[in-house]
């Protein structure tokens, strides 16, 4: 299987178990159990290639210029992550459908858990660090979404939303962190990045790429300063705490360091923070855990606790001390998970997970009482159980690395003791402390049967270390540290090494810091605690009402403000540019000044600013826009573009239209409102505003374009490609046909917009309301004069007979879909106009709807016409046709493309104007409209 | 011919803008349509200016550059559909929130005036 469909199977099968709930839970298990054994199927038929030096590689080119790729790479290291995803997924499957309660909807709960595991595969499989970040946000998103199961528990949304804000934090800064990472190797693909290690040591961008993406992996794997997030993420299921919190989600920032490892470690920078940190983590976790009362609590600290010694072996930069590393990281992966399991089941048993209600469990629950000795025994590390082995390592390293550190290691491993025992003595051990309401007892197989296969997986390789874990973790450090790895696994080292005599120390030192529980608690209640949450809060509550601030202050719900703040930017990013870039006049020569220009310039001049100051009369400036948009049609013509002038006629006249329309309904003046101070300011952007953009424009205008213009492939081949003379039209229905396709889409989009929102206008009975009182006020004496109506319907055959010319000859001559679609649309405007709306709208036979629907359909089955005769979407074809009686013409696919711009132009445009007159009829004067 | 042209673009940016950040909706609809016209001429001038070469082939060897023209040619349909869209928004706001007011303010009894910010 391809390690690519191995990261997709769980996304895949996420549907299974949503669906499967239908038929209860079990079935629903067995679906989701069934996608997670055959994703592990998969990884491990590759395991024998892989245990040997192999690796396995899938890759899809995306965006290859922008280093995107599908790229999934499996090697040693992946191979050990994947394989506790997917095994502990697996159990986590089995254990959820006993522990979740019935009324629970086990198929949502088991689809978010198979996206959580896809996206955790993928973070491990991936070999392309974009990819990488996508999945490690999903790991977020999804985790978020399982922390806060039980919605209507405050705990658990604020759980989870803490574990957001942090996690998703970290991520951000991941992000940048790794585009700076990308940026010093010159690529995105892990397996090449860390074969440039030496590069990236010495790139002066190599500490801010560190910090960030450390930032990103001590979030995610709750190390100092960023733990406290992961003990309010507890309120999750207890499968949830087990599989995210304790197995998988958190270890992923030590998979990153570990990933990352050959290009980032052995630099004094990374030994200093992540060693550190480590070690910080590690004591201050293994005391709070042993302070902790309630179960999960205590689990949780404890995991941070390990995840410190974990990220400390990391930080050492040592080929041994990365090897103990991934030693713990199995082991702790199978003890920890066992006894969140247990937990849970004792939080089933006895109504309660505080540990100073409970005690003396062991008899009547037997079971579960072996299986949490075990994992206890092993967390604290004692022989013959898989944690001594991977404790002693650590403090063999630590040892390696001074005094001062094999001390606080062992201070650390003592806690370690302390708290372990402590979670099996006050919980198993001693008499009851109070009568429970039910009587407690061992749980149905169902429960207990997956923490049994991990505590047999704890003695396992506790005994047999080189047969079970070995290959695994030779494989995962070779991967690691880039070269091969023969750890040696043992329980006796002989009596020499001095970690059997840290390890006795630590051992000593527990038993007797458990001893003195009662006189360290009352200590520990009686100094000052710093409450993370509270901190938390405040620092959020901080950050949101400055962020409230600023949104205020930028756009307060004004238009206005929000425009001039935008106005104001763009102008300093524009004087930025210019003050700081070196410019010269441009050397293109000039056009020569002629007289006709001249004077429409004058006018078009006059009437634009004309229109700034006269704008209150509303009516008069909409007559001098419409006559700037004429005068700007004139200048198209004289610029040698007639498509342009026909289009922009067309389009002014219907604007102007539609502007008339609305203005019935608002107000006629403009009354005066803002300050003089205001308009001042105002005036002053404007006035920048323009002279910034005109002469943005002269310096265009008098240079050379950098490049030839891509236009003049366009030219040589508009008539023996495209078939037409007309370059213009045959760029928008041929060469770039599929631009045309999307815009009149997006008209035709836009003309329901339209209508949409008239139809909700009007179910609204307080708009309908305002609309019946509105005054329209001053109109004529005869709104339809026979005179006009007449006239105008003698004029709609040649109106119409002028679309179709200019639609025929588009393709050679100036003209085309868009202007004819205009025409036709002013000419049947027209007879709204002299005859009135309902007058017109009767005698109409066709639907505005329809005719948009038809034109992008026609567009559509033009374009995959070209599939019938194995070309691409919208290749274009003509052939030449003789009729008797007319002399030979064109007939081109690209005309019938046309033809679907005519009907959605026309379409849209008279639905836009169409709706506008409908809300006329709930006016007062509507009487006088009718026809 | 290119000075004129880029003044007039100039002027046409500035009561665009100017309109743009007025308080009511129908002077910054007419704002729109006058930035329209700005940015749509600017588009145009980036084929650079040449008079009498349309780009109809047969007609001149050395045409005015025929891309900048259809991408304004669809540009200007499409400044009218999105024109079309903020007129109906306008209406909306007008006949639900009862005001023709783009700043947030209201014209209800109790209510100021906006002055200056």
């Amino acid at each position: 299987m391809s390690p690519a469909l191995i990261a997709a199977l769980p996304f895949l099968g996420a549907l299974l178990p949503a669906i499967a709930a239908q038929a209860g839970r079990s079935a629903a298990a067995l679906a989701a159990g069934a996608v997670t054994l055959a994703a592990l199927a998969g990884l491990l038929a590759h395991a024998p290639a892989v245990l040997a030096g192999g690796t396995v590689t899938a890759h899809l080119d995306w965006v290859p210029s922008l280093g995107l790729a599908a790229s999934f790479r499996l090697d040693g290291l992946s191979l050990m992550f994947a394989g506790l995803i997917l095994g502990i997924g697996a159990l986590i499957i089995l254990y959820a459908r006993f522990y979740l309660a019935e009324d629970e909807d086990v198929g949502r709960f088991l689809s978010t858990l198979l996206m959580f595991q896809g996206a955790m595969t993928g973070v491990v499989l991936t070999d392309n660090i974009l990819m990488l970040l996508v999945f490690w946000e999903l790991t977020s998103l999804s985790s978020f979404l399982l922390i806060g199961w039980w919605q209507d528990r405050p705990e658990g949304r604020q759980g989870a939303r803490m574990a957001l804000a942090v996690t998703g934090g970290g991520g951000l800064a991941m992000i940048a962190g790794m585009m700076i990472l990308g940026q010093i190797a010159g690529t995105y693909e892990i397996s090449d990045i860390i074969a440039r290690g030496a590069e990236i040591k010495a790139s002066p961008l190599y500490l801010p790429a560190l910090v960030l993406i450390l930032i990103g992996a001590f979030t995610k794997s709750a190390q100092f300063p960023f733990h406290f997030w992961l003990p309010h993420a507890m309120a999750a299921p207890t499968p949830v705490s087990a599989y995210l919190h304790s197995a998988t989600m958190v270890k992923a920032g030590l998979y990153l360091m570990a990933r990352l490892w050959p290009a980032l470690a052995g630099t004094p920078e990374w030994t200093a923070i992540v060693a550190t940190a480590g070690l910080v983590t590690m004591l201050v976790g293994a005391k709070i855990a042993f302070f902790k009362d309630d179960l999960k609590a205590l689990l949780a600290f404890s995991t941070v606790s390990h995840l410190g010694l974990i990220t400390f072996l990391l930080g050492l930069g040592t080929k041994a001390a990365a090897t103990a590393a991934m030693l713990h990281i199995l082991a702790h992966a199978s003890f920890k998970a066992a006894l969140f399991m247990v937990a849970g089941i004792v939080d089933h048993a006895a109504h309660t997970r505080d540990i100073r209600r409970l005690g003396g469990l062991a008899r009547a629950m037997p079971v579960t009482f072996a299986l949490a000795a075990v994992a206890a025994l092993s967390m604290a590390g004692i022989p013959p159980l898989n944690g001594f082995l991977s404790k002693e390592a650590m403090l063999t390293e630590a040892a390696a690395s001074g005094l001062l550190v094999a001390a606080l290691a062992t201070i650390g491993a003592m806690f370690s003791v302390a708290y372990s025992l402590r979670f099996l003595a006050h919980t198993f051990l001693g008499k009851p402390r109070k009568a429970l309401a039910h009587p407690p007892h061992d749980p149905g197989p169902g429960l207990w049967a997956a923490p049994a296969v991990l505590v047999g997986i704890v003695i396992a390789s506790g005994l047999l270390p080189m047969a079970t874990f070995g290959p695994f973790v030779d494989a995962a450090a070779g991967a690691v540290t880039g070269g091969p790895v023969h750890a040696h696994l043992a329980l006796w080292h002989g009596l020499e090494p001095p970690a059997l005599w840290l390890s006795l120390a630590a051992v000593g030192g527990g038993l007797m810091v458990l001893g003195g529980w009662p006189r360290l608690r009352a200590l520990w209640d009686a100094a000052p605690r710093p409450e993370a949450k509270a901190m938390f809060d405040a620092t959020l509550s901080g950050l949101v009402s400055l962020a409230r601030m600023v949104t205020d202050a930028l756009h307060g719900g004004g238009l206005p403000r929000a425009l001039a703040i935008t106005t104001a930017a763009l102008l300093a990013g524009g004087a930025w540019a210019f003050l700081t870039g070196s410019h010269s006049p441009g050397t293109r020569a000039m056009l020569p000044l002629e007289a006709a220009p001249m004077v429409v310039w004058a006018v078009l001049m006059a009437a634009t600013l004309a229109v700034a100051a006269l704008h209150r009369n509303r009516l008069l400036a909409l007559l001098l826009t419409g006559i700037v948009g004429l005068l700007l049609a004139a200048a198209f013509a004289w610029a040698s573009a007639p498509d342009l002038a026909l289009t922009q006629i067309a389009v002014e006249v219907v604007a102007i239209l539609l502007m008339l329309l609305a203005l019935n309904f608002l107000p006629r003046q403009t009354p005066v409102e803002s300050s003089r101070l205001r308009r001042a300011r105002d005036l002053g952007l404007a006035a920048l505003a323009g002279l910034g953009t005109g002469a943005l424009a002269f310096a265009l205008m008098t240079r050379e374009a950098a490049f030839a213009p891509i236009s003049a492939f366009h030219w040589a081949q508009s008539k023996p490609g495209a078939g037409g003379t007309n370059a213009v039209n045959t760029i928008i229905v041929d060469f770039r046909g599929y631009d045309t396709y999307g815009e009149i889409i997006v008209l035709g989009i836009a003309a329901l917009v339209i209508f949409a929102l008239a139809e909700t206008l009007l179910a609204s009975r307080r708009a309908t309301a305002r609309l019946a009182a509105l005054d329209t006020g001053g109109n004529a004496g005869d709104p339809h004069p026979v005179m006009t109506a007449i006239g105008l319907r003698f004029l709609l055959p040649m109106a119409l007979m002028v679309g179709v010319y200019l639609f025929l000859r588009g393709h050679n001559l100036p003209g085309g879909g868009f202007v004819a679609g205009l025409v036709f649309a002013i000419a049947l405007l027209l007879q709204y106009l002299a005859s009135g709306y309902v007058w017109s709208s009767r005698r109409r036979r066709f639907d505005s709807h329809a005719l948009i629907g038809a034109g992008v359909l026609v567009a559509t089955a033009t374009g995959a016409g070209a599939w019938v005769f194995g070309l691409p979407f919208l290749t274009s074809g003509y052939t030449y046709v003789k009729l008797p009686g007319i002399e030979k013409f064109e007939l081109a696919t690209a005309a019938l493309f046309d033809l679907g711009v005519f009907f959605c132009v026309l379409g849209a445009v008279l639905l836009a104007i169409a709706t506008l007159s409908r809300l006329a009829q709930h006016t007062p004067d509507r009487e006088r409209r009718g026809g | 011919m290119e000075a004129l042209f880029a003044i007039a673009i100039g002027a046409l940016t500035f009561t665009g803008v100017y309109l743009m950040l007025r308080l009511r909706s129908f002077p910054m609809i007419l704002g729109l349509t006058f930035i329209s016209y700005a940015v749509n001429l600017f588009l145009f001038i980036s084929g650079r200016l040449r008079s009498g070469a349309a780009p109809i082939v047969g007609t001149t060897d050395t045409p005015a550059d025929p891309l900048p023209q259809a991408l304004v040619l669809t540009a200007i349909v499409i400044s009218f559909g999105m024109t079309a869209v903020i007129v109906m928004m306008s209406l909306g706001a007008r006949f639900e929130g009862g005001d023709d007011r783009v700043d947030g303010g209201s014209d209800g009894p109790g209510n100021r005036p906006e002055t200056t910010q």
